[in-house]
């Protein structure tokens, strides 16, 4: 029989299988590690693209830059199907409420990424109609810097934001810390 | 959290249309802005746009700058094509100043400026695409926008939001990579478009999709002020660069594409032609860019360019020029002037203001997206809520130009 | 059809115009607040100037009741001339009559001018805020305020250099 190989490509690899405990035809691990193993390597992204960054988030969700390969195949737009927020672009005062009201829409576990600097901070306009930093009106897991940031650095955001997916704890959100942080927003 | 951002009008609940909320975020809004949109089944009886989503009062910042600092706040303008609107504003800086340009800089600055037009298109032709359903041009066209990305990154460093250029010229002469880059573009560019517009132009449903949405005719199209892409599919040939040419344009032979009925048809073909000729015209640039001397790349005017820093470092006058132009102590003339580019939207418009002061004292841009904008209701209104959809896309309404 | 031409057919119709300058080869004149109409109707009609470039407002806070400037930019096409008209209104009753009847496009342009300035458009059809929520109450253009939001207190403008 010709034999079969997997894997020729050296530079890819594959996901370390979780430790456990491995017997025939079975492998017993915890929760949290397989759970968060699926949850990382599928982040449904929420496009929340509303000036300059969002081109460059187009630019990184088209063929050159690919952010499906990370599990990031299908933008819905909807935010009940989707579990990361992608915020890029500036948020106006007038935009705030709005953002607010689709972050509120979103199931748990949901994660934020600010993309940019207007997003993370209030960028280059520190204006009156201008939200100094999507941080005033929701919690936020990553930044990313950047003016626009390239398409590398919006990938290197999302891979830390699956490292924070992997490691985290499946009690978090029941967590007395987390229900403080969410009211440190007024979000019940 | 009861706020609403829909306001019903009176008595909305108890008639027999319904009111929808086209709202900022959707998928098929290309920016924040959103459209209240009363429909009786799938015709749209009446919409009502809503805009300042992303209002970041630019012009209130530009009067706390100084000049050459608001470059990289007309990026911001029209995102997809900023190369035009860096340019326009150092034009509009030269023309207060009464600046003269060399040959080869404005040469070098109309190739910059028909690639970026090249790539707004590009993306405004896609994404009419995708609101009719088909992806895939949009996946093949942005490899190439990766490519003028590129061309982009060779000269300012910069992708998307370029800050290209300075008053009087450009900050580098373009390297051997970069032309290479632009040659390279220039010899594969048209398979692509070839292929783009064998996958749309006469495909029976967008045709379908497209003929007769969002009509508007040339009168009107006229009182409500509209320029670029979208006057000229009404049928009025009006444009900036054969109008008032600046930037050497009327040393470049081109035509000016028109459509007849200004619907979304007419403006996808009108476009898809406007970057025909773009690229025709940065085949001419090349061309003549060869034959001039490839040392100049800026303009004589140590008053505005700041000198090369091996010369700030060993040479008096070039450290007082330096420090003059950085802390803003050049001599401006008081007035005011105002200049227009063909972006590629529409005519966009700079009034300065001049006080002789560091900042200007009143900078105001007319944004061609702000102003046609508001003739969306009229170009929808009677028609399906698919059509308008489709119509929103045509008109490519960038939110950075709509609101500022 | 020269800058001198128009500025006879204007002067000859309307002669208390004033202010007559020529800046970078654009015809600027002067007019008042209630002739605004009768002039872009006679451009529109006489002159076809029948293409509204823009309409935009700026502060002159030193100029005594004239404080708010309506700045009309007009086009005409066929013969590819352009024309400026300014309309000095004062702050504390700045109105002026709506150019929508004569060009569709005023219509934002103006509210987008009362936003920022406060000046207030006779007989437009919906003037409100277009671009800065709604319940705002001042008009952020004007030279008296500043850039900054003023109710912030994240940033510390010792270290921005504005404290």
């Amino acid at each position: 029989m010709r034999p079969v190989k997997y894997n020729e490509n050296e530079k890819v690899s594959l996901a370390p299988i979780p430790d456990g405990y491995q017997g025939e035809g079975f492998m017993a691990t915890k929760f949290d590690e397989v759970i968060g193993l699926a949850r990382a390597n599928s982040l449904w992204p929420l496009p929340f693209a509303t000036s300059c960054c969002g081109i460059e988030f187009m630019a990184t969700m088209g063929a050159n830059y690919d952010l499906a390969r990370f599990g990031s195949e299908r933008m819905g737009f909807t935010p009940r199907q989707c579990d990361m927020l992608l915020v890029a672009g500036t948020i106006a005062k007038k935009m705030a409420p709005i953002l607010r009201q689709v972050y509120l829409q979103m199931a748990e576990p949901r994660w934020v990424i600010a993309i940019g600097a207007c997003a993370s901070s209030g960028g280059i306009f520190d204006s009156y109609p201008v939200l100094q930093g999507i941080d005033q009106v929701i919690p936020v897991d990553v930044y990313v810097p950047g003016c626009p940031p390239r398409p590398e650095g919006i990938l290197d955001g999302v891979l830390k934001l699956q490292e924070i997916v992997k490691n985290e704890s499946l009690r978090r959100r029941h967590s007395e810390q987390y229900k403080g942080l969410l009211s440190e927003y007024g979000i019940q | 959290m009861t706020e609403q951002h829909v306001k019903l009008t009176e008595g909305a609940l108890e008639k027999e249309t319904t009111t929808i909320n086209v709202g900022p975020t959707h998928p098929a809004t290309h920016g924040v802005f959103q459209n209240i949109m009363e429909i009786d089944g799938e015709r749209v009886l009446s919409t009502v746009p809503t805009i300042g989503y992303i209002h970041r009062a630019f012009e209130k910042i530009a009067e706390r700058r100084p000049y050459y600092q608001i470059t990289p706040l007309t990026d911001r303008l029209n995102y997809c094509s900023a190369p035009i609107n860096n340019i326009g504003w150092h034009l509009t800086i030269e023309k207060l100043v009464g600046m003269e340009i060399p040959k080869r800089v404005q040469y070098l600055r109309v190739l910059i400026m028909e690639l970026a037009r090249i790539a707004d298109h590009l993306v405004c032709n896609s994404v009419i695409g995708v609101d009719t359903g088909a992806l895939t041009p949009f996946t093949y066209v942005f490899q190439w926008r990766e490519k003028i990305y590129e061309i982009y990154e060779e000269i300012c460093g910069s992708r998307l939001t370029t800050n290209i250029g300075r008053i009087g010229g450009f900050e580098r002469n373009f390297t051997e990579a970069a032309w290479q880059k632009i040659d390279a573009f220039v010899a594969g560019f048209p398979a692509l478009l070839q292929e783009f517009e064998e996958l749309l132009t006469r495909n029976r449903i967008f045709m379908d999709r497209c003929i007769g949405a969002g009509p508007i005719n040339a009168e009107r199209a006229l009182s409500y002020s509209f320029t670029g892409p979208n006057l000229r599919a009404s049928g009025v040939d009006y444009d900036v660069r054969v109008a008032q040419p600046y930037s050497s344009y009327e040393d470049f032979q081109f035509n000016i594409p028109i459509g007849t009925a200004g619907d979304v048809y007419d403006r996808f073909l009108v476009r898809n032609r406007e970057m025909w000729e773009s690229l025709g015209i940065v085949k001419q640039a090349v061309a003549k860019i060869k034959e001039l001397d490839p040392s100049v790349f800026h303009a004589e005017a140590p008053e505005f360019y700041l000198p090369e820093k091996a010369d700030v470092y060993t040479k008096m006058e070039a450290l007082i020029y330096h420090f003059k132009i950085i802390m803003g102590e050049t001599d401006l003339p008081a007035g005011e002037v105002y200049h227009s580019v063909e972006g590629a939207n529409g005519e966009l418009g700079y009034y300065l203001i001049s006080d002789g002061g560091r900042s200007p004292y009143r900078l105001h841009f007319r944004r061609p997206c702000f102003i046609y904008y508001q003739a969306f209701p009229e170009m929808v209104s009677g028609g399906l809520l698919s059509d308008a959809i489709v119509a929103l896309s045509s008109i490519n309404v960038i939110a950075g130009e709509l609101d500022a | 059809m020269s800058n001198e031409q128009i500025k006879e057919q204007l002067s000859a119709r309307f002669p208390d115009l004033g202010e007559w300058e020529e800046q970078y080869g654009l015809l600027t004149f002067r007019a008042a607040a209630d002739q605004n109409i009768k002039i872009l109707q006679f451009l529109f009609e006489e002159l076809q100037f029948q293409f509204l470039t823009d309409i935009t407002g700026v502060h002159f806070p030193d100029r005594k009741d004239e404080e708010l400037c309506v700045v009309y930019h007009l086009h005409n096409l066929p013969a590819n001339v352009r024309l400026r008209m300014k309309v000095y209104l004062p702050v504390e009753r700045p109105e002026t009559f709506t150019a929508t009847q004569v060009f569709a496009g005023a219509n934002w342009m103006e509210r987008e001018t009362f936003d920022f300035f406060g000046i207030r458009f006779i007989g437009h059809p919906n003037l409100t805020r277009i671009l800065n929520v709604e319940d705002m109450d001042y008009f952020p253009m004007r030279k008296e305020y500043p850039m900054e939001d003023p109710t912030r207190i994240d940033k510390d403008d010792e270290m921005f250099g504005r404290g």
